[in-house]
């Protein structure tokens, strides 16, 4: 895991790719005035708000990261899919539940991110992390840290923990390598 | 516009439109508040995403290339799942009560109490393997 960047200049180096991106969709156009506005934006504003955020892990894998945004729009879909079919059968069949995950990350940035991304995706909403620390150095290190979410139809427990932790947790270790 | 075009355009309008009508009908239809979650966050995100494919559809064909429909899903990505998370925290803090046969009460006690921050320490020890 690094934390440090390589470049100072560049803090962030895919959040700045992600800047320009932005840029030039607000503006339609990838004409070399806008390419060269976007670009100044897109190095100036990562280098400004890098002084006031706490230090996170780097994006270490891009194109494993990339994979991993296409897994989950796929998913997206299925879950859409399978969330509608469940609010228009019959109630009585649901079986709600409230389960805890145990997280292997450690970080802030990679856990925000899984849990979204259980939000968006098989009938889950993430709930709570805990136990909540603060990021001051010196702290207690973490020990174990649980993701808490709400099934709305719970088949198998522990087939769904296992599932989060395969497809979405594990190449997010990959992705931070930590 | 040629007769396809306008059929595609139908097609994604429709298909969003459901989808954000199945989203409110889970939303009205679910018995406690936090099944009734799930409808918003996720049938509702497929429904815009539809909606807004229709209309980059529609604007590309009408006049030129018109992509920044992107942005809105991307941001729409980004927020629902925070919102969900603030919601979902907010009943948790306040102890609302889920309905008689959601498992894992345990869990939900325990958020509920991780919530305030007088019983962290005294659940500190308890979490251990």
């Amino acid at each position: 895991m690094r934390v440090t960047p390589r470049y100072s200049w560049l803090p962030t180096p895919y959040r700045s790719l992600l800047l320009l991106l932005v840029w030039l969709l607000l503006n339609q156009s990838v004409e070399l005035i806008h390419l060269f506005f976007g670009t100044i934006l897109a190095l100036i504003i990562p280098w400004i708000s890098g002084k006031f955020r706490d230090p996170q892990p780097l994006i270490e894998r891009p194109l494993l990261a990339l994979r991993y945004i296409l897994l989950v729009f796929g998913d997206i879909v299925t879950a859409n899919a399978q969330v509608a079919i469940l609010i228009l059968g019959p109630q009585s069949r649901l079986n709600p539940a409230f389960v805890r995950v145990p997280l292997d990350l450690q970080h802030d940035l990679p856990i925000t991110i899984l849990a979204s991304t259980v939000s968006m995706t098989p009938g889950t909403v993430s709930a709570d992390v805990y136990p909540c620390h603060d990021t001051q150095p010196g702290d207690a290190e973490i020990t174990q840290r649980w993701l808490l979410i709400h099934v709305l139809n719970l088949e198998d427990e522990a087939d769904l923990i296992a599932t989060i932790k395969s497809r979405y947790e594990a190449p997010l270790k990959e992705i931070f390598q930590c | 516009m040629q007769n396809w075009m306008e059929w595609a355009v139908a097609f994604f309008l429709l298909l969003g439109g459901c989808f954000v009508l199945i989203g409110s009908i889970g939303l009205s239809r679910m018995p406690d508040f936090f099944m009734r979650l799930h409808g918003p966050t996720k049938a509702t995100t497929l429904g815009m995403g539809g909606i807004l494919l229709g209309s980059i559809f529609y604007f590309s064909l009408l006049q030129s290339v018109s992509v920044h429909e992107l942005l809105i899903t991307i941001f729409l990505l980004i927020t629902a799942p925070i919102s969900a998370h603030m919601l979902i925290k907010t009943a948790l803090h306040h102890q609302l009560r889920a309905i008689e046969r959601t498992g894992g009460e345990r869990e939900l006690k325990k958020g509920q109490q991780e919530g305030s921050p007088d019983t962290k320490k005294a659940l500190a020890g308890d979490d251990k393997p």
